[in-house]
This record gives C-alpha cells, sequence and structure tokens, in this order.
C-alpha cells in the first residue's frame, strides 16, 4: 500500500504538468501519450528508458548506504564525473588490451575514481569536522574545472589539435571497452546488469555482513553505537567512499556505454551525468531508501525522464518545462513520504492494539532518525 | 607578478570580489536563518533564479527597480512557503526537497523568459552610491563605498541577522528551535512557525539575492546564476550558522574568484592553467575550513523534521 | 517492494500494447506536398544571443525564405547541454522521419557518427565542425569565426586609445578558441604595440564572472572589449556602463548595449543551410563540408548604426574585409 504513494505523487506532479503545458498552449493528452509512448512504445524506448535509469540505480543504491551511516552525498555530480574521467584515462593507456581484461578494469577504475572523490570529503568530515555538504558542493566545481582541463588539454584526441577544431573531447575508446549491446538493434547494454548486480551486492553488504549492520546501527543512532563500539568516524567515511564509488562506476558506464565511446564536455556536469547524481537520490527515496527497491524506482524514474523529452519533441514546448517537471515530481514524490509513514504508524498502532507481535516492527526508516530515538531501538528486521 | 601589486589593481581586485559576495551574501544569511532553526534549503538557487527573473521582468516592463526588488521578495515568499510546507508540515527529506526546487526554479525562469521575454534587452541597475566622505579616503574609499545601494544592503543584513538572532527574542526561538525542538516546544514556542517564518525570510532573500545579481549585470539568461545558490548553502556550513562568519566565507570566495580573474586578465596566470585557477576558490574555501578546525555544532536539529510527541 | 514491481510491469505491458513503435509527429497538411521536415537540437536556449539563437535564427529565415511554415516544418530542442538526452532526441527526430536533423553542437558528434548510418535516408547536419566522417548522409558546417574576428580586432585597434584592449572567452576550445585567436591577430596585424588580455573564465553560463572579467580588463587600460559565448552579456553590460567599446559575434548584440557596440560579427547560416536542402531535395543526403565567411556572405559585420564609428577605421574595416575575401590577407586559424 505504502509503495503506491509514490506513484500517486508522480501522477499529482504530472496534473500539474498538464496545467503548466495547457497554460503553453499543448495538449496534454498529445503530451502524456507522447511520454508513455517514449519511455515504453517499444524495444528501442525501453532500452533508453532502462540506460537512463542505470546511473540512477547505481547512484541511489550508493545513496541507500550513505543514509544509512546518516550522511547525505550531494557530490554525486561530480563523483560520476571522476569515475569517467579515470575509467576514461585508463581506456587511453592501455588500448591493446582485450576486452575481457580492459573491460572490467575500466570500471574498475571508475570505482576507484569515485571512491576517492566520495573519500575526500569522507575524510575531511570525519577528521576535519569539515561539513559534507560544503565539501561535496565544492568538490562537483573542482571536478567540472577538472573535467574541463583534462579534455582540452592532456586527454584532448589528437586529431582535434591537428584538424585545428578543439573539440574538448577524447579519442574514441578502444573498442574491447564497448559495452557489449544486449539486445540487437537497440541501445540497451551490459551496464543495465552490472547496475542491477551492484543493487544486490550492497543489499547483501548492508544486511548480510558485520560491517554492514555496523554502517546501518550508526544511521539510527549514533551514541549508542559508539557505545557499543562502532567508529562513527571510519563509518563515515566509509560510507561516503562506498556512495562515490556506485556514482563513479555510473560515470565509467556513461562514458563506455555512450553513443560515441568518447567522453566529451560541453563545460558543464550536468552536460555529462544528466543530473543522475541528483536524481538518483530521489530514486533511492522513491525505493525506500532500500538496495532492492531502488530497482523499480529508478526504472520508474527514468522513464518518466526519457518519457519527458519525448514529450519535448511531440509538443515542441520549450524543454526547461521539463527540468521544470523534473523537479515538481522530485517534490511531490519527497514530500509523499509521510503519508506512507503515517500509513506505517497506522499499521503499528493496530498491531498494538491486536497485539499481533509480528507486525510490531521497528520502523524500517525512510528516514533514518537519530538522536530522536531512544536507544534500544536498534532491533532492524529484514526488510523484504 | 609586480603589475598586481599596484594600488589600482588592488582596488579594483577588491571591489570586484565585494560585488561577487554580493549575491552569495544575500542568499546565504537567509539560508543562515533557515538551517539556525533545523530546516536545510538546497533549492536556493533555483529560487534566486525565479526572483531574478520577477525583478528583470518587472523592470523591462517599466515597473522601476524598487517594485523590481518587491516582486523578487514576493516571488521568495511564495517559493518560501511551499518549501515550508514541504519540509515542515510534510516533512519531507530536505536535501532532497530543496534539489527539487532548484530544478523547478531553473525550469520555470527560464520556461517564464522564453515565453515572456523572447529576446532579451538591458536593464539598467542601481547607480553607483558613493557614500559621502567615505568614498573620498583614498584607496578604500574606492574599494568600499563606491558601490551599487545592493552591495551595501548585502553587507548591511550581516550585523542585522546577527543582532536578530544573537539579542532578540525571535533569535532565541530560533536557536531554541533549531537546538532542541522538544524543550522549544514544551516552553510554549511553535516550532512550525517559527520555521515557517525563517524558511520564508531566507526565500525571500534568496529572491532579493537573484534580483540583485540580475540587476547589477542589467539582464537575465537561461541559468543566470549559474550555481551561486549552492554555494551559498555551502557558505553557510563554512560560517558555522554566524552571519559574521557567513559573510568572511562569502568574501573569501568572492576575493578568490575575483583575484583569479585579475591575474588571468595580466597575464599572469596562463591560460593553459585557467581551469584550474577556476578551481581556486572552490579549493580554498575547503582548505580555509580544514586550517581553521572549528569545532562548531551544527543546529542539532538540522535537517530533522520536527513531530510532538514523536 | 513487491507491489511496486508489479505496478510498474502493468505500466510497461499496458503502454508496450497501447503504443505503436512511434507515430508520425505531424506531416502534410493532406494536399500536393510533403512540407520539407527540419529538426534541430541545440544545446542552449534559443534566445541565448549567441550559439544556439544563431542556428534558429538561420532556420527562421529559411523557413520564410521557402515559403513559411507549411512549407517548412520545423521542430526545435533547445536546451539540451546533456550530450545523451541529445543523442536520442537525434535518433528520434530521425525516426519520426525528418527530412533533416541538425545537431548543433560540437559535442554531439562523435554520437552523430553512430546515429547516421542507422538511418540512410535522413540527413544529418553537424555543427559547428567540419567532419562529415566519411558518412553519405552528413553534412557539417562551421563558421570561420576568426575572419570575423580578425577584422573586428583590426578595427578595435584602430579604435583604441589607450592601447588595450581585451577579450572574454568561456573556455578555450572549438568555435570560442577559433573567434578569440582571429580577434587578437587581427589587433596585433593592425597594431602590434597594442595589448591583448584574453581572459578565459572557465564557464560558458556563468555572467557575473564575465561581468567582473571585463571590469578586470577594464582596469587593466582596456578600452576596447570583446568576447564569445552566452554569458558575455555581463561583459556587454559593463562596456556600456563603463563606456568601453564592444565588439560582438555569433548574432547582432546592438540591442544589449545600443551606444557602445561598434559592430558584431553575425552569422548567417541560412546560406549553407540553403545549399544543403537544395542538395537534399536532389537526393544528396550529405557528404559535404560547409564553412560561412566573410566570402559567402555567411559572416556579415554588421555595424551599428546608433555608433559614430569615424570613416577612416570604417574603411579599414572593409577593406580588410576585402583582402579577405580575396585572399591577400590569411587569417590564422587553431594553434
Amino acid at each position: 500500500m505504502g509503495t503506491l504513494f509514490p506513484v500517486a505523487a508522480v501522477l499529482a506532479a504530472l496534473v500539474v504538468g498538464a496545467v503548466m503545458l495547457l497554460l503553453l498552449g499543448a495538449s496534454p493528452a498529445e503530451g502524456f501519450a507522447a511520454m508513455i509512448d517514449g519511455a515504453f512504445g517499444g524495444p528501442r524506448e525501453l532500452a533508453d528508458t532502462v540506460n537512463k535509469a542505470v546511473p540512477l540505480l547505481l547512484v541511489g543504491v550508493g545513496i541507500t548506504i550513505a543514509f544509512r551511516a546518516n550522511v547525505i552525498n550531494i557530490g554525486g555530480e561530480g563523483q560520476i564525473v571522476l569515475g569517467a574521467l579515470t575509467a576514461t584515462a585508463l581506456a587511453l593507456a592501455l588500448p591493446d588490451w582485450p576486452a575481457v581484461v580492459l573491460l572490467p578494469l575500466g570500471l574498475a577504475a571508475g570505482l576507484v575514481g569515485g571512491a576517492v572523490w566520495g573519500a575526500v570529503p569522507g575524510a575531511l568530515k570525519a577528521y576535519f569536522g569539515v561539513n559534507e555538504i560544503l565539501s561535496t558542493i565544492m568538490l562537483n566545481i573542482v571536478a567540472v574545472q577538472g573535467m574541463n582541463y583534462l579534455l582540452r588539454g592532456p586527454m584532448i584526441d589528437p586529431a582535434e589539435i591537428e584538424s585545428g577544431s578543439r573539440i574538448p573531447q577524447t579519442m574514441r575508446l578502444p573498442p574491447a571497452t564497448d559495452l557489449p549491446v544486449l539486445v540487437p538493434d537497440t541501445r540497451l547494454n551490459l551496464g543495465a546488469v552490472i547496475a542491477v548486480a551492484a543493487a544486490a551486492v550492497v543489499y547483501v553488504f548492508l544486511w548480510r555482513t558485520t560491517y554492514g549492520y555496523r554502517i546501518r546501527a550508526v544511521g539510527l543512532n549514533p551514541f549508542a553505537s559508539r557505545y557499543a563500539g562502532i567508529d562513527v568516524k571510519r563509518s563515515t567515511v566509509v560510507a561516503l567512499t562506498l556512495s562515490g564509488a556506485l556514482c563513479g562506476l555510473a560515470g565509467a558506464i556513461l562514458v563506455f556505454g555512450s553513443e560515441s565511446h568518447r567522453m566529451v564536455t560541453d563545460g558543464s556536469t550536468t552536460g555529462f551525468t544528466g543530473s543522475a547524481g541528483f536524481n538518483g537520490i530521489v530514486a533511492a527515496l522513491f525505493g525506500g531508501l532500500h538496495p532492492i527497491g531502488t530497482i523499480p524506482a529508478s526504472f520508474l524514474f527514468g522513464a518518466l525522464l526519457v518519457g519527458a523529452n519525448r514529450l519535448q519533441r511531440v509538443t515542441q514546448v520549450p524543454s526547461a518545462l521539463v527540468i521544470a517537471l523534473n523537479g515538481l515530481v522530485v517534490v511531490f514524490v519527497v514530500s509523499s513520504a509521510i503519508w506512507k509513514r503515517r500509513l506505517e504508524q497506522r499499521a503499528q498502532l493496530e498491531a498494538v492494539q491486536t497485539g499481533d507481535q509480528a507486525a510490531q516492527t521497528s520502523l524500517p526508516g525512510d528516514v533514518a532518525p537519530a538522536a530522536a530515538d531512544p536507544p534500544g531501538h536498534e532491533s532492524d528486521t529484514d526488510d523484504g | 607578478m609586480g603589475e598586481f601589486f599596484t594600488s589600482a589593481v588592488l582596488v579594483s581586485t577588491v571591489a570586484s570580489g565585494l560585488r561577487l559576495s554580493t549575491s552569495y551574501l544575500f542568499a546565504a544569511i537567509g539560508e543562515t536563518f533557515g538551517q539556525r532553526s533545523g530546516v536545510l534549503n538546497l533549492g536556493v538557487d533555483g529560487i534566486m533564479l525565479l526572483g531574478a527573473f520577477g525583478a528583470y521582468y518587472t523592470v523591462l516592463n517599466g515597473g522601476g527597480l524598487w517594485l523590481g526588488m518587491v516582486v523578487a521578495i514576493t516571488v521568495g515568499l511564495v517559493m518560501g512557503l511551499a518549501m515550508a510546507f514541504t519540509s515542515v508540515t510534510l516533512q519531507a527529506e530536505q536535501g532532497i526537497s530543496g534539489i527539487g526546487f532548484y530544478l523547478f526554479g531553473l525550469g520555470l525562469s527560464d520556461l517564464l523568459f522564453q515565453k515572456l521575454v523572447g529576446t532579451p534587452l538591458p536593464i539598467r541597475g542601481f547607480p553607483e552610491l558613493r557614500i559621502p566622505l567615505l568614498a573620498d579616503l583614498p584607496v578604500v574609499g574606492e574599494m568600499l563605498f563606491s558601490h551599487s545601494i545592493v552591495v551595501y544592503a548585502a553587507f548591511l543584513l550581516v550585523p542585522v541577522g546577527a543582532f536578530v538572532l544573537n539579542r532578540t527574542t525571535l533569535g532565541l526561538k530560533i536557536r531554541s528551535v533549531g537546538e532542541n525542538p522538544e524543550a522549544a516546544d514544551t516552553l510554549g514556542v511553535s516550532v512550525a512557525g517559527v520555521r515557517y517564518f525563517t524558511v520564508m525570510t531566507g526565500s525571500a532573500l534568496a529572491g532579493l539575492g537573484g534580483a540583485a545579481l540580475a540587476t547589477e549585470l542589467g539582464i537575465f539568461q537561461q541559468n543566470l546564476t549559474a550555481g551561486q545558490g549552492f554555494i551559498a548553502v555551502a557558505l553557510v556550513y563554512f560560517g558555522a550558522w554566524r552571519p559574521v562568519g557567513v559573510m568572511a566565507g562569502s568574501l573569501l570566495y568572492g576575493l578568490v574568484a575575483s583575484v583569479v580573474l585579475q591575474l588571468k586578465t595580466l597575464g599572469i596566470i596562463p591560460r593553459s592553467a585557467s581551469e584550474l585557477a577556476a578551481m581556486l576558490p572552490a579549493v580554498l574555501t575547503i582548505l580555509a575550513l580544514v586550517v581553521a578546525v572549528q569545532r562548531e555544532r551544527q543546529p542539532a536539529a538540522l535537517t530533522k523534521p520536527y513531530e510532538r510527541g514523536a | 517492494m513487491r507491489k511496486l514491481i508489479v505496478v510498474v510491469a502493468a505500466l510497461a505491458l499496458v503502454a508496450a500494447a497501447c503504443g505503436g513503435a512511434g507515430d508520425e509527429a505531424g506531416g502534410g497538411e493532406g494536399a500536393a506536398e510533403q512540407p520539407f521536415r527540419i529538426a534541430v537540437v541545440a544545446p542552449s536556449a534559443i534566445n541565448d544571443l549567441a550559439f544556439s539563437q544563431s542556428i534558429y535564427d538561420g532556420l527562421v529565415a529559411i523557413q520564410e525564405e521557402m515559403g513559411g511554415p507549411t512549407k517548412v516544418e520545423l521542430a526545435v530542442t533547445d536546451g539540451t547541454f546533456v550530450v545523451e538526452d541529445a543523442a536520442a532526441a537525434i535518433r528520434d527526430y530521425a525516426a519520426q522521419g525528418y527530412d533533416l536533423v541538425i545537431a548543433h553542437g560540437s559535442q554531439y558528434g562523435t554520437s552523430l557518427q553512430e546515429i547516421a548510418p542507422d538511418f540512410p535516408d535522413v540527413s544529418f547536419a553537424w555543427g559547428t565542425a567540419g567532419d562529415t566522417f566519411g558518412l553519405p548522409n552528413v553534412f557539417a558546417y562551421e563558421a570561420a569565426s576568426n575572419q570575423g574576428g580578425y577584422v573586428m580586432g583590426v578595427m578595435a585597434a584602430a579604435l583604441s586609445e589607450s592601447g588595450v584592449v581585451g577579450i572574454i572567452g568561456p573556455i578555450e576550445v572549438g568555435d570560442a578558441k577559433l573567434y578569440v585567436d582571429g580577434f587578437a591577430a587581427g589587433v596585433k596585424a593592425q597594431d602590434p604595440t597594442v595589448d591583448v588580455t584574453i581572459n578565459y573564465t572557465g564557464s560558458f553560463s556563468d555572467v557575473a564572472l564575465a561581468a567582473e572579467a571585463a571590469r578586470a580588463a577594464i582596469g587593466a587600460g582596456a578600452d576596447v572589449l570583446t568576447g564569445t559565448a552566452q554569458m558575455v552579456v555581463g561583459a556587454v553590460g559593463v562596456a556600456q556602463e563603463e563606456g568601453v567599446l564592444w565588439f560582438g559575434t555569433q548574432a547582432d548584440q546592438t540591442q544589449l548595449a545600443p551606444e557602445i557596440v561598434v559592430a558584431s560579427q553575425v552569422y548567417h547560416w541560412e546560406v549553407v543551410l540553403r545549399d544543403m536542402i537544395d542538395l537534399i531535395q536532389q537526393g544528396t543526403l550529405g557528404g559535404e563540408a560547409y564553412v560561412i565567411d566573410l566570402a559567402n556572405g555567411g559572416e556579415e559585420i554588421a555595424f551599428n548604426p546608433g555608433f559614430d564609428l569615424p570613416a577612416d577605421v570604417k574603411q579599414l574595416g572593409q577593406d580588410t574585409i576585402q583582402g579577405i575575401i580575396d585572399g591577400s590577407i590569411v587569417v590564422p586559424a587553431g594553434g
């Protein structure tokens, strides 16, 4: 029942979107038909939706780790870029290696690049008390300038210099790093499988390992956790590092799975990431901050974004509408969480009334409430 | 390098740095109020854009600068109301709802701009206001006292904000709501009321900051703020939630950016290093915080929605 | 969780059942002719007074020339700075049967290279660049912005009384670099003693930074400024305020500062669009790389009629234009 609220929220946002379409002189019916068609209308469209969802999923899964450790990671944009840069650099450095080695290595490089870019704010917070919102915002800026510098300088395609056109892009990456296409005639690539696998791995990590338990415990109550001997500082660093790593992996997949098989910049982070660093956070919330839940959530969100682009092309409204719509969806979805919580609270109260032991679980927790909970509520049952 | 250390260059660098700091400062002081009461608003950039467009459109259509400022403040209040409703009443996850507002503001401001204005025409901002006597001081006069009124207003907000936060009952309420909402509640303070107030005020200031930017630059454009709102939010953390600290952060950021521009113009920073130089304001801000090693704790209830009895 | 998956799956099934593989987005109005359908994907807003505006203006001009919206159907997707989204848009327009799909962004080129072969019956155009990838259905177009830059640089040097000229750029890449280098070369050619300060701010969109960069240049003594990219409106505003002269590029920037804009290098993409459309209608879908320059009228130095330009300087400019056209003046490119 609770999972319908985000869907209802999306629909509510779309209603506002419909009003905006009307005001712009476009037909909402035509627009939304285009939206659904653009996201689901055929194998190519579905593939585009999935490809759009992949970075959202990876970022979102990373967020589920960070949130559990009570850490907000809005550095996703920069971490995606860093991952892409390291993966690209590796691929350019080892052009003759076979795919079976180079591709995993390249993806691993992306993981590392993003991990570093997450570790820095993590360490800054843990050891210097520098708030992670500040450091991640600043590092996003550093990342984009770094990307621009590298892509127009050391990493630029020599052909660009020769022809004098100076487009800030790399050479075509070795075909060994092309993510294999899974369904012919579409652009659905291996990245989808990797992302889902990553979600599964993180689920196992968070719920089935001691270390994962510690990370979740820190989020629920840092004071009690410290009392129990869990190093809160370390957990913060680890959480941001892992979250960054997943964003970095998303960056690597974006490059290796791109239409052009090169890394190219337009001068901004969003030009490369498509705001996945932000939208991925929403996907995570949509999925209940659960790695597995983030899978359908990012698919739906990806569908929304891809569909909205088709809406723009068909109705010819300014693409600024799509951005505004994106924002509306985010606000509505995030706001809908309260209804879900109320529902769960009601269910718990009822369970208490009827003495139903099994239903009396502690809140799975969309938001990891820390100091508000008295210690002793650490019993976290398995979330399905 | 010697060329940089001439009086003329230094004066214009500092003056330029002050101007760059101005729009950060409006938004950051506003955000300080909100965060002090426990609410994080990451949508500042979007609200700045809407305020900027509101002011630009008003002035473009003959409404005058003051009306433009009023429009921007109103736009900010409306967005603040929405943000407060989302964060306080609906208790939505603040970091993310803020991003949603950002995207909404970014898109809507551009949409309105394309539909209502089309090809942009320039507008005239506030004239330079030389403060009598002080502006005639050598060096310092040009640097500090020959700016437009929006610059002075931004810096005036600092002592005003500090006064309100530290020496008024309102400020006490704000701080207590941010530190310990349960206690404040039992003492009869309306937690929601205070938070609505601070978020709306903060958003109004953000709108004003956007208007200041648009009128100073004399134009509007898609994504005019280019991320300044996010930097403003970051600066609140830098300033340890104190207006003076926030001002220090804004100045640091603005002055470093200004110095970089100056060094590029003089050729001291070669073109090959222009992106690396552009990183400097961000890097130095982080370093400054590392070096300063403040242990200032953030408001304990920051980003935590409050529900009585929860 | 399970419920969510079910809902999503249901939606997908319903949509797949309902939707075809993409409808035709409008088409001919019944009667005799099908309109010529052009789609353009651009990275910034079409009212940015710079890059994206230039192609939009060119397309609108062509549309008028060819008889209006019933003869030429125009679809625009602007603000597409996300390269993967642009690729999806290009692909989609091609699949929807547009006759000419224009990828107006140098960052789109590498994607276009992969897309074009999948749609051999669609003509693509890539700007601003000179590479058609050897594909039969790809046109390329670029602007020799260094030419107009050179001409205006010459005039700037002649007009400058302080002996300092300032250039504000975004990032040192592509068309921006070409223009800046051309302008600087023009200044030096006219008067080697004039100082040129070049400032790449690091962003295409940061207007405030551009404004302060202009102030810094003025502080360094510049009394003539120029710049490129959409953020440059900030610099123009400062120039207006300080009474410093401005040369613009990519679009006519006179309206931004009617008192101090001397001239603008206006792009007339119609010059090459006309040719492309002709070729397409005759069955040749690509293979040509176009350059708009002073010679073919694709670039025009539009003098601001409201600015009192001394006759000798204007003559100097026009002589330079002529020199470039007839080849006696060679403008350096790239480097």
